[in-house]
């Protein structure tokens, strides 16, 4: 791609993605939710999240592994137990990537 | 720099993240009035810890967006452009192979869907606000910023008249921060080893975020269902999988809701 038709890419990448964020905000008074949308939309974040973690520790390779050689997947229980006790966002990713640096090294020493 | 960040973040997460989605029901309600510029120093404040969450993948999509054959220029233009960091990965990646415009656009608008959830989340707090107001906050409402204001809003122990200080404060935070380290990625370039796997801490950032909630049943059942329709689609292109799996874990948080209401089922740390 010539670099105007790159930036024409961008641009219409953002305005898809303004647009998106804007819509409800700006039709919401033609638009009203029902109760039972807004109990729907508590449940978003939740959903939306659970849905990129859960491949990402399970499928780390695109392939779907639950063995012990898949440190992301060790790593991720690890974090998820810390996140529970402590509530804490960093101490999470803190014990979750030397989790899975120390399982990294570990798996990469095994014959 | 980051250790000055880490130290503040350290000091302030503990209380900001504690009633994440679950439901506080208003026994020890307050109602403090706090000061416009109170609130968006606490947005600030409460926005701090996931944004250095976020710091190695904006390092990372840098570092990406080079490899894919973007001039510096744009791969930063396109942090501030698009500001949606999982869109900005597939995007990248999609132009570095030549991917057709209309392909892209496409993609981008599917993997973004999820922020007219959100949108509509936040569209009644903000209703009484300006046109500028809404268009900035708009603009600012990433996965990691809708967050921390939704919980925020969900808030009852603190008055609701100042709380867009609070979601500016974050919406900017996270904004200086993907920037910032977009721009450390394209200048460190190659520096950055794929065996760091920094790229793990975006997962672990939404961990941190979500599992606090998971004492709730209907929010149990909801990321139980999306996690598991979530890697059942996993295969399907332009991320439908993720859109459909969490369109699923919706329904389900709603039906058991509706059927056993929202109480505690085993509360951690209480």
């Amino acid at each position: 791609m010539s670099t105007t038709q790159l930036w024409l890419a961008v641009i219409g990448m953002g305005l898809i993605t303004y647009g998106i964020r804007l819509v409800p905000i700006a039709l919401q008074d033609r638009l009203p939710l029902t109760s039972r949308m807004r109990q729907a939309l508590r449940y978003v974040p939740v959903a939306v999240l659970t849905a990129i973690i859960v491949p990402e520790l399970l499928l780390p390779t695109g392939v779907l592994d639950v063995s012990l050689g898949n440190a992301r997947l060790l790593a991720g229980v690890l974090a998820i137990g810390v996140a529970w006790r402590t509530k804490n966002v960093l101490l999470t990713i803190g014990a979750g990537m030397v989790a899975l640096w120390l399982l990294q090294v570990v798996l990469a020493s095994l014959p | 720099m980051m250790f000055v960040i880490f130290g503040l973040a350290l000091s302030s997460s503990h209380c900001y993240y504690r009633p994440i989605l679950a439901d506080e029901t208003a026994q020890h309600r307050r109602s403090a009035s706090p000061t416009r510029s109170a609130e968006f120093r606490s947005g600030i404040r409460a926005e701090l810890p996931i944004a250095v969450g976020v710091v190695p993948f904006g390092m990372i999509y840098g570092v990406l967006a080079l490899a894919a054959g973007l001039p510096p220029m744009l791969a930063q233009g396109m942090s501030s452009i698009v500001f949606a960091g999982s869109s900005q990965f597939i995007g990248v990646q999609l132009i570095g192979v030549g991917t057709p415009l209309a392909v892209l656009w496409l993609t981008t608008f599917v993997v973004n869907l999820r922020h007219m959830l959100y949108s509509a989340s936040v569209a009644p707090h903000i209703r009484q606000l300006s046109r500028l107001w809404r268009a900035v906050l708009a603009y600012l409402l990433t996965d990691e910023a809708y967050v921390m204001a939704a919980l925020h809003y969900d808030d009852d122990t603190v008055s609701p008249r100042h709380k867009h200080f609070y979601y500016l404060g974050a919406g900017l935070t996270l904004w200086t921060v993907w920037q910032l380290s977009t721009a450390a990625g394209i200048f460190l370039g190659a520096q950055i080893p794929v065996s760091w796997a920094l790229d793990f801490t975006l997962a672990l950032t939404f961990i941190g975020l979500i599992v606090p909630a998971l004492g709730n049943r209907p929010n149990l059942i909801a990321a139980l269902t999306a996690g598991v329709v979530a890697v059942l689609t996993f295969s399907l292109p332009y991320k439908l999988g993720l859109l459909l799996a969490a369109l699923t874990g919706i329904v389900a948080g709603v039906l058991v809701e509706t059927r056993f209401g929202r109480s505690e089922t085993h509360g951690a740390g209480r």
